[in-house]
């Protein structure tokens, strides 16, 4: 990348990968696994999550001289909370059935571990920028997750993608469903989606053997 | 040269290589490896994993085919070509060529498909990780087609055996490290993922979803509707089966549980051969029948009208609970299994308990599960080993209490 030094292509592109938040610190899987039975839903929750974090991150490094080290957590929640409300405000007042679907998880964003994890962790020692690529990277670490778990979840639990019906219809009985197949309806339990998350550790873990610990 | 000497020659060439585990596997299950060990001392033991796995499809077998049987039997009383059994056990309409051949080959196929999926998942493991391959899968390759609704699609079970082998027992690390039951494993996959091939009244008599469908098409074939007892009990209906139809399993169900005559003989041949824990069985069957002794009490006390969609399970004479249903087979066959059970002698008393008194809980509490049997234990799986910490810890924390009094 020419635009970034290396160090700070880095803060991007490891969270991607080796240093996953949900796949390797293990964060943030309570919404993982709830809203994750659709894709539409997974990419909605994971742009939300990189404004959120991605600004915040960005506001906490400019305060971060100023903020009294006793307060800072809940300085870091009115922050994150003052965003997370904008979040909210915003899918109201123009896609309103999914911030119905999405229900309380926006809101619960706020206790996403990986937002106050990254404000504790490097906001509060770091410039506005590196903050910035930071909180980026991690949450894309956490949308990729996220996608990749609702892309198979509605693939395999509804048989559609973004609504689309890509293996046929389930009630007409066309494509792949006028041979017999049918919706796996464990897909759409919750559990499943921890297992998916599992499989991705599994995978990325046999990948790189470096990342197992013992 | 004859075929053993052709396999020892080919044993030796392939010795090392990467395929080596796969072919150790077929080797051994054919003959005994004639290495022996040398020097030293050692203990000589018949019982190793082979055998052990052995006696248990031993003890499965007349399941199997009174399975066969029953399937056969069901589905041609349905159809109106024989009559009920009259003479209990040994009735010549049961025992006849008809039913079998209907049986066998519905059957068959699942079994082939539980094994050949199985252990095709077993011996890839064992080539990738390095290892040879375990014996664990020949049981629960038999258990499989047991436990299942017999117009099970194929292609069903084929993803569920996948599941079930790779994320209940290869991921944990092969055979003795699964946490939960694989063969349970995969029937919950089954019941989650495709719940209408696994409960309701169209799918434990062979040919009924295909009848619903002609009809849907214009048939003027009468419907076959094969619900299970537990199924008309949780709607408050009459029960058309006699207690003795119960016992010996001339009920529609799942493949091999129907006879708790059979399971019951197989039980006492487990335990007999020391394979089966008699603990585990014998505290499953006093917790199921505390259970529905409470449930039973409950219902003479007059706390639940007769209208409470409750009340048919609740007063279902508690004794009863342990002929109906997978009760007698999960017992026998599942809640065993040494390597998800608990392993201190006290720790069995109160998993087995548990596992039955949860069961009958389930069942009547959750009519949409009526299998109640299967999620006690692979919830008391999940528990087992907690409840060997506390016994384990107990005994410690008792034996070092006893130490000080000496020493005082």
């Amino acid at each position: 990348m020419g635009l970034l030094s290396k160090k700070d292509s880095k803060l991007i592109l490891d969270p991607l990968t080796d240093d996953n938040p949900v796949t390797i610190q293990v964060l943030g899987i309570c919404s993982a696994l709830a809203i994750t039975a659709q894709l539409k839903p997974s990419i909605v929750m994971a742009i939300s999550v990189i404004f959120v974090l991605g600004v915040g991150n960005v506001v906490i490094s400019l305060m971060r001289n100023i903020i009294p080290s006793k307060i800072r957590i809940i300085v870091q929640l009115i922050v994150v909370a003052t965003l997370v409300i904008i979040v909210d405000q915003v899918l109201k007042a123009f896609a309103y059935s999914l911030s119905k679907e999405l229900s309380v998880f926006i809101g619960l964003i706020i206790t996403n571990c990986i937002i106050m994890g990254r404000f504790e962790a490097f906001a509060l020692g770091n410039g506005p920028w590196k903050s910035f690529l930071d909180g980026i990277g991690n949450a894309l670490g956490y949308g990729v997750i996220l996608i990749i778990v609702g892309f198979f979840r509605e693939l395999f639990g509804s048989g559609t993608l973004f609504g689309l019906k890509v293996l046929g219809d389930s009630v007409e009985k066309t494509g792949l469903y006028a041979l017999g197949y049918e919706n796996n309806g464990f897909m759409v339990l919750p559990p499943m989606a921890l297992i998916v998350v599992g499989i991705i550790i599994w995978v990325q873990r046999s990948r790189n053997k470096e990342l197992i610990e013992d | 040269m004859g075929l053993k000497q052709n396999l020892h020659a080919l044993r030796e060439k392939y010795r090392g290589t990467k395929m080596a585990p796969a072919f150790n596997a077929l080797h051994t299950f054919l003959y005994t490896p004639n290495d022996t060990a040398k020097g030293g001392t050692h203990i000589k033991a018949a019982d190793d994993l082979k055998r052990t796995m052995n006696t248990v499809i031993m003890a499965l077998i007349p399941c199997l085919i009174f399975g066969m049987f029953n399937t056969g039997y069901q589905h041609n009383l349905a159809i109106g070509e024989i009559q009920a059994v009259t003479n209990g056990f040994l009735s010549g309409e049961f025992w006849s060529l008809a039913n079998f051949s209907v049986g066998f080959w519905q059957i068959l196929p699942l079994i082939i498909i539980s094994y050949g999926v199985g252990l095709g998942i077993e011996f890839l493991f064992a080539v990738i990780k390095g290892h040879e391959v375990e014996e664990g899968y020949l049981v629960t390759g038999m258990l499989v087609p047991l436990i299942v609704p017999v117009d099970i699609p194929l292609w069903m079970l084929t993803v569920a055996v996948i599941f079930g082998v790779v994320i209940g027992k290869e991921v944990f690390g092969g055979t003795g490290m699964n946490i939960l039951n694989p063969a349970l494993t995969i029937r919950a996959f089954l019941f989650f993922a495709y719940p209408t091939w696994m409960s309701g009244d169209k799918v434990w008599v062979h040919g009924a979803v295909e009848r619903t469908k002609e009809i849907a098409n214009g048939s003027t074939a009468d419907a076959i509707s094969g619900e299970t007892i537990l199924g008309t009990l949780a709607q408050n209906q009459e029960l058309s089966y006699s207690v003795s139809d119960m016992f010996f399993g001339f009920i529609p169900g799942s493949i091999g549980e129907t006879s708790t005559f059979l399971i019951l003989l197989g039980g006492l041949f487990l335990i007999f051969t020391k394979i089966g824990s008699w603990r585990i069985m014998l505290s499953s069957v006093l917790g199921a029948l505390v259970m529905g002794f409470i449930f039973n009490m409950v219902v003479d006390a007059g706390w639940i009208s007769n209208t409470s969609k409750f009340y048919g399970l609740m007063s279902t004479e508690f004794w009863h609970h342990l002929l109906i249903g997978g009760m007698a087979f999960g017992i026998v066959y599942m809640a065993t299994d040494p390597v998800t059970a608990a392993q201190t002698n006290k720790g069995k008393w109160i998993y087995g308990f548990l596992i039955g008194f949860i069961s009958i809980m389930i069942r009547v509490f959750n009519p949409a599960y009526p299998e109640g049997v299967m999620l006690a234990i692979l919830l008391m799986n999940v528990f087992a080993p907690t409840i060997d910490h506390y016994v384990v810890q107990g005994n410690v924390k008792r034996r070092l209490k006893r130490a000080k009094i000496k020493t005082a």
